[in-house]
């Protein structure tokens, strides 16, 4: 129990200590946000801005844009302990690689959900679109935003140790969130009211993937970061 | 405190140390000497924990470093000051301190009381702990590093050019940091080319040349030569 408390009260510290650097150096919020809005945009603009198709295909496209500006948030997230030493700093500091990772993935989830809740006013605005079960979009988000933030701190871990991280991290991640992108559009299909599907299901599915990945992350963080 | 015996160590597929033998026992101020690509960085990096020895026997603490278990233990109870300064570049010299501190497993009013006396000790003024660290030049930068490390009261220490990047005033603090550690019990393994002023602190001299020990001295207790 002492341990869980210690693992829960490490991964609180690297959390506050994300979101503070990210608080200060306002990436997510001057760079990667706007980044968001101009996919969303550009979108409209290559399906010809017409209303009928962008609330069609406005779930894949709202997923689409979080998985491609995660990337952004997940490099800079990844970033951080590459920076100066931090990273081995944090090795001989005795924070368990668990809490670390754990900590890690929150702080990423915390802007994924900000990211996300700026896209949904995007697509009411710009796409037109309106939310016809707000409870059932917000689960699918949240399990999403679990599962994105969870594989992207992994990989992130992983490919700041490799040469060219900046290329690789979107090969290395991109391919395992392709389930979570299927299932999370299926599930906002049916939030927005644009298909009839059984959004729960695919959203109870995005639960079971963001807590596979979570615990994969956990277990094979120690090993990328550590040794 | 420290035993090594025919400690060879890797970096990539090149080997930088090739069998090391060496003995530092506790309370020791032990001084590494030699030219650049001799091999120093690496044997500090092999005692900290943080490289796997390829062969041979590596015991720091009492931990047996060949085992992943043994490095991971060892890393909370050791210092190691490299040439990155270790600090979050956009938090302040407040909040990098309270993060390592805390790191360590201080609860936050321990934490707060070890950032002060660090913060004291290493004359870091109090102007700074508000300021963020890209705002400070690079000696204030080596500075609040130092100090993150004494909020840890590690119990070995593996300083890596300490002096570097300081002013007199800095590096006399260094030297007496050093003979703060060792009054409290902790040994000091110290990389230096600036050999006059560490010698005068460190009754002993280990000489590296080529990923070997070629020289194991003492200066003035008549230990190994």
């Amino acid at each position: 129990m002492s341990t869980l408390r210690t693992v829960l009260r490490d991964a609180r510290l690297v959390a506050g200590r994300d979101l503070r650097i990210e608080a200060r150096s306002r990436v997510v919020v001057d760079q990667v946000l706007p980044f968001a809005v101009l996919v969303l945009v550009l979108f409209g603009f290559a399906l010809d801005a017409d209303h009928s198709t962008l609330r069609t295909f406005a779930p894949g496209l709202f997923w689409v844009t979080v998985l491609l500006s995660a990337l952004l948030a997940i490099q800079r997230s990844a970033s951080l302990d590459s920076a100066d030493g931090t990273g081995t700093s944090l090795r001989m500091s005795g924070l368990s690689p668990v809490a670390r990772y754990l900590g890690r993935t929150t702080a990423v989830f915390v802007q994924l959900l900000v990211l996300e809740a700026l896209l949904v006013g995007g697509l009411v605005v710009l796409y037109g679109v309106s939310v016809e079960e707000w409870f059932l979009l917000v689960v699918a988000g949240v399990a999403a935003g679990v599962a994105v933030a969870a594989a992207g701190t992994l990989y992130g871990a992983l490919a700041s140790g490799l040469r060219a991280r900046e290329t690789l991290l979107p090969i290395l991640v991109l391919p395992v969130l392709a389930p979570v992108l299927i299932g999370a559009t299926r599930a906002f299909d049916d939030a927005l009211g644009v298909a009839a599907v059984d959004g729960w299901a695919w959203t109870g599915l995005l639960a079971v993937a963001a807590l596979v990945l979570t615990v994969v992350g956990a277990s094979a963080h120690g090993a990328l970061v550590e040794d | 405190m420290v035993e090594l015996r025919a400690a060879v160590a890797l970096l990539g597929r090149f080997p930088a140390l090739s069998g090391v033998d060496l003995t530092i026992h506790a309370g020791e101020t032990v001084l590494l000497r030699g030219p650049n690509g001799a091999g120093k960085t690496t044997l500090l990096h092999l005692c900290a924990g943080l490289l796997r020895p390829e062969s041979g026997e590596v015991r720091v603490l009492d931990h047996d470093l060949t085992e992943v278990v043994g490095r991971r233990s060892v890393r909370r109870r050791v210092a190691l000051l490299g040439h990155a300064t270790g600090l979050y570049d956009d938090l302040t010299v407040g909040e990098n301190l309270r993060f390592w501190a805390r790191a360590a497993g201080l609860s936050a009013a321990d934490a707060d009381r070890r950032t002060d006396e660090a913060r004291s000790r290493l004359e870091v003024p109090d102007r700074l702990l508000d300021q963020p660290v890209h705002t400070l030049s690079a000696g204030q930068r080596r500075r609040t590093s130092l100090a993150s490390l004494v909020v840890r009261r590690p119990e070995l220490w593996l300083l890596d050019e300490p002096h570097a990047g300081l002013d007199q005033a800095g590096r006399d603090l260094v030297d007496a940091l050093i003979g703060d550690a060792v009054a409290a019990g902790g040994t000091v393994v110290v990389s230096s080319h600036e050999l006059d002023r560490v010698a005068a602190l460190s009754p002993r001299t280990v000489t590296l040349a080529g990923g070997a020990v070629v020289d194991a001295s003492a200066t003035d207790d008549g230990g190994i030569r």
